[in-house]
């Protein structure tokens, strides 16, 4: 049964109260104003009869004689193959002129979790020819990461080439106060591609009302788990999801929280983590790997954003003067794939690689201070430089073998097998005569 | 499950995980679990505060679709676990409920409202008593035992039972079923109690049927050089591994939980990655216990409320790991309780504050935060039963400090209370140096409490030699900082040699690779021994004509070391190497 009810009682923030009876926590509501406007609510709170809902257009210009219409169920998405090469906007409607999807089942957005025993353990490595990820932090299928970015680094750019390179089955993109230029970016980039017939879209941008942004990833996410429960490998790219939690923060204001830092919610971290925890690869069927931009306020990983993300994540990629940083960066997953699927000089390289780096880095410092160059130094030195040209840059595009072997190269005309801290039966096997 | 209070009430109020609940008819509780019917759903709860007739109450479930008016059933009984054989090799959700027995529609998600028995009611057990009629007992008294994987599960006598009690009669050995009764005790007042294999206790208070708490008298040996030789912990003791994100703090627990030298492992996944689970649930089984034989997931439980789990019910999850661990430990048993993360349970202490609009302290955690913490860890404990028999609960938490800080509250609540302290340092893991704790910073109270038992246990000298490496460390790391503000250049040879050797303990000493076979974990032997070479290299005086050559001396006796660490104790390599550093050793002491 469907209940209409006439007149709202308060607005605060984007919240609207109105006294209805009958009513379920997380039901969806449209509110109508009486010059037609029509908007999507939810409701987030009930106290006897007085119901709060959140408002996701916002409630700019929203009257208090405003119609609310409760429908009886939570927020729905309709799934069917043929959201394949379409675009939407962040509450679901079609935002690229053909009509709405019809006969399709609907499904309630921000199920349940998988069950942890009907999860495998993650086994496919994925090549982005990128050495900073391949070799140092490989991505894994059904890993969710985030690549931690400074203002104004390409970070979206990157989103879209690993998204490419990834040969997934499916592409679903949430964007999420996306500027319509970045929204065209990775328009044009999929079309390009040819990835756009297997590619959903779901698209806010920052022209769109703040709360609606909070549909995004569970739109992205739910459509996501069907394809993936059928059998598909499905990649799930959000930009932005300091955009989101953004929008978290308003809405916990509107309710009075008390913040615990900066203003976010106590629940940040579960609200993060219900999103990020989608990522799986269920025993017996597909997988969904989740790629998404965190930018970083004031280029600070401390901030709770970046913070409470990468407390989620299976690690992150930080992007700083458009490059993959070595220190900042993490996949947690990557010793499920290195060696094992991927050669047996993998982890003694990375490893070696990145301590040497951290060494140079030392010297570059000393330098820098005005210091004397030993001897050692300038071997540090140079290697430091090699580093950066032959992994760091961003343009290098070598498959994963061919970066190993540039790592056992640049090791080697820099320092004596002994100095490189690896042990002894893969050195005999593998450093260059 | 029927609710046996006659207690109802009805729903008035819906914000988050928190439902509001006018009592209709009888009585409640604080902490009593009660049912909220949602159509054909019903969802488990707990009260957490009372005022007159209303009542808050926490919903374990997604509490979608509760409305005003729904119906709530009260149980009359507080949130508890269950005890009995069959707890080892399991993994349950939050309310111990046994994940791979809820099954769904598709069979991938964890659909609400589905409860099942902890423990397979059917399953027959070979009891074998060892109590007679007429015999006195106390609560926690062995009334028998049946074999349980590699242990002998004791048949208990009621946790709860005040006072001493008389064996009325007991069956004889063989196979029976959980609920069966076994044995029929008398109080004083004449008052008959039917014992079976299987009893409830409340999760969050202690059992304490036990004469009394010791003070740690050994340690228990984990496998982890930094943490046996550096900063033990005690068998029986606490310890915490704060650390920002991606430092190594669930690598290392799962390091703990594979080699820790305990009779049992609970594995408390609390508020983290389910994925980081599913590596436990797929490995253990796999991998051999070397000191039963059997697999290690025979020694193991598993909690798991992971972060996209209901929040609700990961406050409960650690208390009911901590409940099932004291359970064991009244069996005079070794258990190791391994809580990843404690703070995503403190969060869950803020959430519901923050929801019940409690006065907010530091970062909006509620003021109580600090005796909950205290409460948690003194659950921990070596004790000794009323058979004069030891057992003993180990605790180990991380906690996952906002911005990697440490002077958050709960890593202060947190220090206030433990006996060992792992601190995690972003640069080292940074720099790929693991177990990225950090020597300097971190700290032990047992290794000074223990240090007659450690020298008599492990080496007359023990204590003392970690004594001169720690301040060798200290100095080593002091010329460090030293050659930063002077340079290289600015420092004698003597002094580049102490920071030099401090560098190589800390690599082929401290560092441990956590993915090979052999380094992986270090029988306490094996330290001792080769802890002992490491100290002869780090007290003797060598000479160098300049500081290239000390550098390329101790780059080869570093590498002896580290490549040392991947040899079999006693392999001929390994002998090979030990021989190696002592020539060495031998040609630079210039003493
Ligand atoms: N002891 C170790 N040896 C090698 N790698 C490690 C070790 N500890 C951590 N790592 C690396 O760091 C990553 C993050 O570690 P993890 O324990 O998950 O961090 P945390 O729980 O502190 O966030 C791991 O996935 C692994 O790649
Ligand atoms: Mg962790």
């Amino acid at each position: 049964m469907i209940k209409t009810y006439t007149g709202i009682t308060n607005i605060i923030g984007d919240i609207a109260e109105v006294y209805a009876k009958g009513i379920s926590f997380g039901e969806l509501a449209i509110i109508t104003n009486p010059n037609g406007e029509s908007t999507l609510a939810q409701v987030i709170r009930i106290d006897r009869d007085k119901v709060s809902l959140q408002v996701f257009a916002g409630t700019k210009g929203l009257s208090t004689r405003a119609t609310v219409r409760f429908l009886n169920h939570p927020m729905q998405v309709k799934f069917t193959e043929q959201l394949l090469g379409r675009i939407f906007t962040g509450s679901g409607e079609p935002m690229d002129g053909k009509p709405p999807i019809e006969n399709a089942q609907a499904i309630d957005i921000a199920g349940p979790s998988v069950n942890p025993v009907r999860r495998i353990i993650p086994r496919n490595f994925i090549e982005t020819r990128i050495p900073m990820i391949d070799i140092f932090n490989p991505l894994v299928e059904s890993q969710k990461l985030p690549i931690f970015s400074e203002a104004g680094e390409p970070f979206n750019e990157l989103l879209a080439r690993i998204g490419l390179q990834a040969k997934a089955d499916i592409i679903i993109l949430g964007g999420i106060g996306l500027k319509f230029d970045e929204y065209i970016f990775f328009r044009e980039t999929f079309e390009q591609g040819g990835v756009m017939d297997r590619t959903v879209m779901f698209v806010h941008t920052a022209a769109d009302p703040v709360v609606e942004r909070l549909l995004v990833p569970d739109l992205a996410l739910a459509v996501a788990e069907q394809f993936g429960i059928q059998g598909k490998r499905v990649l799930v790219l959000l930009t932005d999801m300091t955009a989101f939690a953004d929008a978290l923060k308003e809405i916990s204001v509107a309710m009075e929280q008390v913040p615990s830092n900066l203003g976010f919610p106590g629940s940040l971290y579960s609200d993060l983590a219900s999103r990020y925890e989608k990522a799986v690869d269920f025993q017996g069927a597909g997988s969904i790997t989740t790629l998404a931009v965190t930018t970083m306020p004031g280029g600070d990983v401390t901030h709770p954003v970046p913070d409470n993300t990468g407390y989620i994540t299976e690690g992150q990629y930080y992007l700083k003067n458009s490059m993959i940083n070595p220190f900042g960066s993490l996949s947690r997953l990557k010793q499920l794939v290195i060696g094992k699927v991927t050669r047996k000089d993998h982890n003694a390289v990375m490893n070696a690689m990145i301590r040497l780096y951290a060494r140079a880095i030392e010297s570059q410092k000393k330098i820098s201070m005005g210091f004397e160059k030993t001897p050692t130094d300038e071997r540090y030195l140079r290697y430091g430089e090699l580093f950066e040209k032959r992994f760091m840059d961003l343009r290098v595009d070598v498959p994963l073998n061919e970066a190993l072997d540039n790592g056992w190269k640049t090791m080697a005309e820099c320092f004596e097998p002994q100095e490189v801290g690896i042990q002894k039966n893969i050195l005999d096997e593998f450093w260059p005569a | 499950m029927s609710d046996v209070s006659g207690t109802h009430g009805v729903v008035v109020g819906i914000n988050g995980n928190m439902v509001t609940v006018e009592i209709t008819a009888g009585k409640t509780v604080q902490n009593e679990v009660a049912f909220v019917q949602v159509g054909q759903e019903r969802l488990k709860a707990e009260v957490i505060r009372i005022q007159g007739d209303i009542a808050n109450m926490q919903v374990f479930e997604d509490t979608k679709g509760i409305m005003v008016g729904m119906n709530v059933d009260f149980t009359g009984e507080l949130l508890s676990a269950t005890l009995a054989p069959g707890l080892l090799g399991m993994i349950y959700d939050g309310l111990q409920n046994p994940l791979r027995l809820l099954e769904n529609r598709q069979d991938f998600f964890l659909m609400r409202g589905q409860y099942v028995p902890s423990i397979d009611p059917e399953k027959k057990w070979e009891f074998h008593p060892e109590v007679s009629v007429g015999d006195t007992v106390k609560a926690g008294a062995w009334l028998g035992w049946v074999p349980e994987m590699h242990i002998k599960h004791r048949i208990l006598a009621p946790l709860g039972i005040l006072g001493s009690t008389t064996v009325e009669s007991v069956v004889p050995g063989g196979a029976y079923s959980v609920h069966d009764t076994l044995v029929v005790l008398k109080n004083k007042r004449g008052d008959t109690v039917k014992v079976s294999m299987l009893q409830t206790w409340p999760v969050k208070k202690a059992i304490k049927a036990y004469r009394e708490r010791l003070y740690p008298n050994e340690l228990m040996i984990t496998g982890c050089r930094i943490i046996d030789s550096m900063f033990p912990v005690g068998r029986g003791g606490t310890a915490c591994i704060p650390g920002p994100f991606g430092a190594g703090k669930t690598v290392l627990q799962q390091l703990l939980s594979r080699y820790a030298a305990a009779d049992i492992i609970i594995v408390v996944a609390c508020g983290e990655r389910a994925g980081e689970v599913v590596e436990t649930i797929y490995e253990f089984p796999e991998l051999k216990d070397p000191r039963t034989g059997g697999s290690l997931m025979d020694r193991t439980i598993i909690i798991c409320n992971t972060s996209s789990m209901p929040v609700a019910a990961r406050e409960a999850s650690i208390y009911t790991g901590i409940t099932i661990a004291e359970y064991y430990r009244e069996m005079g048993l070794d258990v190791l309780v391994l809580a990843d993360s404690t703070s995503r349970w403190a969060q869950a202490l803020r959430e519901m504050s923050g929801r019940l609009e409690e006065i907010p302290g530091e970062e909006a955690f509620p003021a109580y935060l600090e005796s909950r913490v205290a409460n948690l860890y003194e659950r921990a404990g070596l004790v000794r039963l009323h058979s004069g028999k030891t057992g003993a609960v180990t605790m180990i938490g991380t906690v996952s400090p906002a911005g990697g800080n440490f002077e958050e509250p709960v890593t202060q609540a947190t220090l206030k209370v433990v006996g060992a302290f792992h601190g995690l340092s972003r640069k080292r893991s940074d720099e790929r140096k693991y177990p990225a704790i950090d020597p300097l910073d971190s700290w032990s109270l047992y290794t000074e409490h223990l240090k007659d038992d450690l020298n008599a246990q492990l080496d007359p000298h023990w204590v003392e030699m970690l004594q001169y490496i720690a301040s060798a460390l200290r100095r080593s790391a002091e010329i460090g900082r030293m050659m930063t503000v002077v340079g290289e250049e600015g420092i004698s040879i003597d002094d580049l040699s102490l920071y030099l050797k401090g560098d190589m303990f800390d690599a082929a000493y401290l560092q441990q690779n956590a993915f090979n076979d052999v380094d992986a974990s270090t029988p306490i032997e094996r330290q001792v021994r080769d802890l002992k070479l490491m100290h002869k290299a780090l007290t003797t005086a060598f000479h160098f004509d300049d500081k290239p050559g000390a550098r390329k001396f101790f780059a080869s006796l570093q590498d002896a070391f580290y490549q040392k660490n991947y040899c079999p104790m006693g392999s001929s390599e390994y002998l090979d190497y030990e021989r190696k550093i002592e020539e060495m050793i031998a040609s630079g002491d210039q003493s």
